[in-house]
């Protein structure tokens, strides 16, 4: 229903704005030239245009226009998908897809066959003249076997009768097809079609799992029939799949035909057992000729004209179908682009764009579902606050020796089973944290995992970085001191490092911190050592003849002026910390939006992909525009000295 | 007593590629306390190094430097410097621009404003204490950098061609604030300049400087800047000394440019 009047809504955007668009330049004066750049000021309704484009074409492509408009037409032509590939193999048997009978190429086959193998035997410099005379008489009574099974006259009444009830089944069904109340279907059974229909669920449903809580994936065509449209083609397609299973066991053997092929296959057996281990050439072609004895004893050969009646049956049959359809067809071909559900066969699968490009509306459901803290990633919200008493806060940051150190001992038990409280206990009871105070509300989850890792590693790198840089933008021992140290780990990409630093510090957070630390180290030396070794020396001057000590000029001078070099550092460092740290959880960990992705990827799930995709964006746009915000604050004089 | 003397000044430069650079050869003079002294020359002529040793950001190679008889060695307050450009620090405003000196001493941050405030008022600024600096024109610009040196109260102001990159009508307005405030404080002053018409306006004293190796070539007492101090600048220039002044340093100029280029041919 949403997605219904998002598409009109886009649409008749879409439309609106380039009306208005094309209006606007038939007013507009013609005072701005080709190459103005104030041509290409304003524009907003192209904006909209422009976005509403994409959301139509995303709307279209992932078969969303197709669910919102006509929910039902998945599930009914993955019934006709289901007639299509039972009908299949009986369509493939006559000349109605294809160029001929399926009996005559097949014989034409079988004869090149054999005609190939003789000219093999003939020229053979491995088998002597008796060997070759055997053969070519074994082909010869294979080439015979043929006319056998085409011959009307030896067509027996037994078989002519069972070609008939196919063909008669075929007709009842055709007929039957064409009356609206096939299949007959009773209060019950209807009952029971239902109720398998609604615990399948709608197309693309998402399922949770209720004991993991974890989101299991999502069901993309539902395949019990739903409609009455549909429950047709599933009877027929059932119905067809018996017909045609009786057809292909039926055999047009005759007496005059087993014999033979009884006498060929003997005869054969005979030669063979007879023959040395140095005649293995002569036995190998004698064991291909039989195959092709097989090959046509059990393709499906009749004589030319008589399965004329069937097809006609099939084509009629193929015919009602078809009609039956009506407009499901084209809703097949212009509501599913980049490949249909039909061509999927009686799978019913979503391949093609369907899948890996998601519905919006899918993978808003499947957002809007992770986002419950209850329901989350593998068992972790996204985001979400967790109550935490200071106290367990005030423990982790204070060391426990601070306990240690004190003098005294650890409280012992007394001979009464009492345990004394002593000053160094309550102390140490302090540093571990255990005690209770009031709690606070810290966020956890995947994706404040995953900034958290950026903001630490970024918060070290700069703590060391900006200071380190400043010192080798002022000082010669430093700068030649540190460089080659820089210098040679700077260059390697930082994912490089992922698997030796993960490996050494772990898969936790330790180990992807310090992986962003390096990354962004090297970046804030850098910037900061450019911005100290570009003061202007002037300004320097001054303030040494203004009377400022060497810390002062550092404090008041080189710092602020260093300041636009580092907070670009800092822009840049975010940037790389982002990408690093995605690809370094893709590679280890048990949190973070990058291993949600990873997870995803393995359990084929497209929207989840999307999902963390769409986060990745949001969380970097929103890092750059906090610190552009930062910068303009900071140091509104950049580029105006 | 205090006074700036020079005795027997030498400054050589090596240049990377090994050659030496006389900047500065015997240079000896005596600047008396409240003497405004401008310093002419031809680029090369070492103006700038002559001002840098005074400052104290270079040391001389020998010869040494005093003022109020203590040796000069290293930048001090009692030196006050103005630059070509300002060279104000742009991340603070104007007053806290003027402040610097004051906040280095750590000096009482509400006695400091009162004192800001005069000085603000005396070169012109009053009323723009909180506006960035990078938001001051070029001549408004010096008048910061003017205060700035200034209340720190320096003994001695060196100024290197603080008026160079101005617009001519500005330029004019700063010669007069210029000579206003050399007569209101009673500082000694140096002023290195391009402009002969600027070092005659200024200058109580001045020197026409030569290079290869930097020497003192020629030495004149003015009146104009005592003149100056009453009248309106564009009169003076009318003066018949004036001109004939002016004609003569030009020419002598001229000669020194002529002769390095034939050198250099």
């Amino acid at each position: 229903m949403l997605t219904q009047l998002i598409t009109f809504l886009i649409f008749f955007a879409v439309i609106g704005c380039i009306l208005y668009g094309r209006r606007l330049i038939k007013t507009e004066k013609i005072d701005a030239v080709f190459g103005n750049p104030e041509r290409a000021l304003g524009g907003t309704h192209w904006v909209i245009v422009g976005s509403s484009f994409l959301l139509l074409i995303w709307l279209y492509y992932s078969w969303d226009i197709a669910k919102g408009f006509y929910p039902k037409s998945a599930n009914e032509l993955c019934q006709v998908a289901k007639v299509n590939d039972s009908l299949l193999g009986l369509k493939y048997q006559f000349p109605i897809e294809q160029r001929e009978l399926k009996s005559t190429s097949q014989i034409r086959q079988e004869n090149k066959n054999l005609k190939k193998i003789t000219i093999e035997i003939q020229n053979s410099n491995d088998l002597n003249n008796e060997q070759k005379t055997i053969l070519i008489g074994f082909i010869t009574k294979t080439k015979q076997l043929i006319p056998l099974l085409t011959n009307e006259n030896l067509l027996e009444g037994e078989t002519k009768q069972k070609i008939n009830d196919i063909t008669g089944k075929i007709n009842l069904l055709t007929e039957n097809f064409k009356k609206p109340d096939y299949p007959f279907e009773n209060e019950q059974e209807r009952n029971e079609r239902l109720k398998a229909v609604s615990e399948e669920g709608g197309w693309g449903i998402t399922k949770v799992d209720a004991g993991s809580g974890t989101i299991e994936n999502t069901i993309e065509v539902p395949l019990v029939p739903a409609t009455n449209r549909g429950l047709k083609f599933d009877a027929a397609a059932q119905e067809l799949n018996l017909i045609s299973d009786e057809f292909f066991k039926l055999r047009n053997h005759n007496p005059r035909f087993q014999n033979t092929i009884k006498e060929l296959k003997n005869d054969v057996k005979v030669y063979r057992n007879d023959l040395n281990d140095s005649e293995e050439v002569a036995s190998s072609y004698a064991k291909n000729i039989v195959k092709i004895a097989r090959r046509i004893e059990f393709a499906s050969i009749y004589p030319p004209n008589a399965l004329d009646k069937m097809q006609n049956a099939i084509v009629n049959f193929d015919k009602a179908q078809i009609e039956a359809q009506g407009g499901l067809r084209f809703v097949d071909i212009f509501l599913f682009p980049a490949g249909t559900i039909v061509a999927s066969g009686p799978s019913c699968s979503e391949q093609g764009s369907g899948r890996w490009l998601p519905k919006p509306s899918d993978t808003l459901n499947k957002f809007v579902l992770m986002s419950k803290p209850s329901v989350g990633y593998k068992e972790i919200p996204l985001l979400w606050i967790n109550m935490v008493d200071v106290s367990k806060m005030i423990g982790f940051i204070l060391p426990d020796w601070i306990a240690d150190i004190l003098p005294g001992d650890y409280p012992v038990h007394t001979k009464d089973g009492i345990v004394k409280q002593n000053f160094k206990g309550k102390v140490l009871k302090f540093v571990t944290g255990d005690f209770k105070l009031f709690k606070i509300p810290v966020p956890y989850g995947h994706i404040w995992d995953s900034f958290l890792r950026v903001f630490l590693g970024l918060v070290f790198g700069i703590i060391i970085g900006v200071p380190l840089g400043l010192f080798m933008g002022l000082n010669r021992f430093a700068k030649g001191f540190f460089d080659p140290l820089i210098e040679l780990y700077r260059p390697v990409p930082p994912l490089a490092w992922a698997p030796l630093i993960i490996s050494v510090l772990g898969i936790d957070n330790t180990g992807k911190v310090f992986l962003l630390f390096m990354v962004s180290l090297s970046i804030m030396i850098i910037s900061a050592r450019a911005g100290a070794s570009g003061t202007q020396l002037s300004k320097i001057h001054a303030a040494h003849s203004l009377g400022a000590s060497k810390r002062q000029i550092l404090r008041y001078v080189i710092f602020p002026n260093s300041l636009p070099e580092i907070l670009t550092g800092i822009r840049v460092a975010v940037g790389m910390c982002w990408g690093t740290l995605v690809a370094a959880e893709f590679l280890a960990g048990t949190t973070g939006i990058g291993f949600v992705e990873n997870v995803a990827k393995k359990y084929f799930q497209y929207e989840v992909i999307w999902i963390t995709i769409f986060i990745m964006g949001m969380l970097g746009l929103l890092f750059d525009v906090t610190l552009r915000k930062i910068i303009d604050k900071t140091i509104p004089w950049r580029g105006k000295g | 007593m205090s006074d700036l003397v020079s005795q027997n000044l030498n400054m050589i430069f090596k240049t990377p590629k090994g050659e030496t650079v006389h900047a500065l050869k015997d240079l000896n003079f005596t600047l008396k306390q409240g003497e405004l002294l401008t310093v002419l020359g031809p680029s090369g002529c070492g103006k700038t190094t002559l001002l840098n040793i005074t400052a104290g950001f270079i040391r001389p190679t020998s010869g040494t430097i005093t003022l109020n008889n203590k040796e000069i060695d290293g930048p001090g307050v009692e030196r006050g410097m103005v630059f070509q450009q300002g060279a104000l620090f742009e991340w603070l405003t104007v007053s806290e621009n003027v402040n610097f000196g004051l906040r280095m001493k750590k000096e009482d941050p509400i006695k400091t404003q009162k004192k800001v405030d005069e000085w603000l008022e005396i070169v012109g600024l009053k009323g723009f204490g909180n506006t960035p600096t990078y938001q001051l024109s070029g001549g408004m610009q010096q008048r910061v950098a003017l205060a700035r040196c200034l209340i720190n109260d320096p003994d001695l102001i060196l100024m290197d061609e603080p008026l160079g990159a101005l617009d001519a009508l500005t330029r004019e307005k700063m010669q007069s604030l210029v000579l206003k405030i050399w007569k209101e404080t009673g500082k000694t002053i140096i002023l290195i300049t391009h402009s002969v018409e600027e070092a005659l306006l200024l200058g109580e004293r001045l020197y026409v400087m030569a290079p290869r190796p930097g020497r003192i070539h020629k030495e004149y007492k003015l009146p104009f800047a005592s003149m100056g101090l009453n009248k309106d600048l564009r009169e003076i220039k009318k003066n018949k000394d004036f001109s004939s002044t002016r004609e003569e340093i030009l020419e002598m100029i001229w000669d020194m440019e002529e002769e390095i280029m034939g050198k250099e041919i």
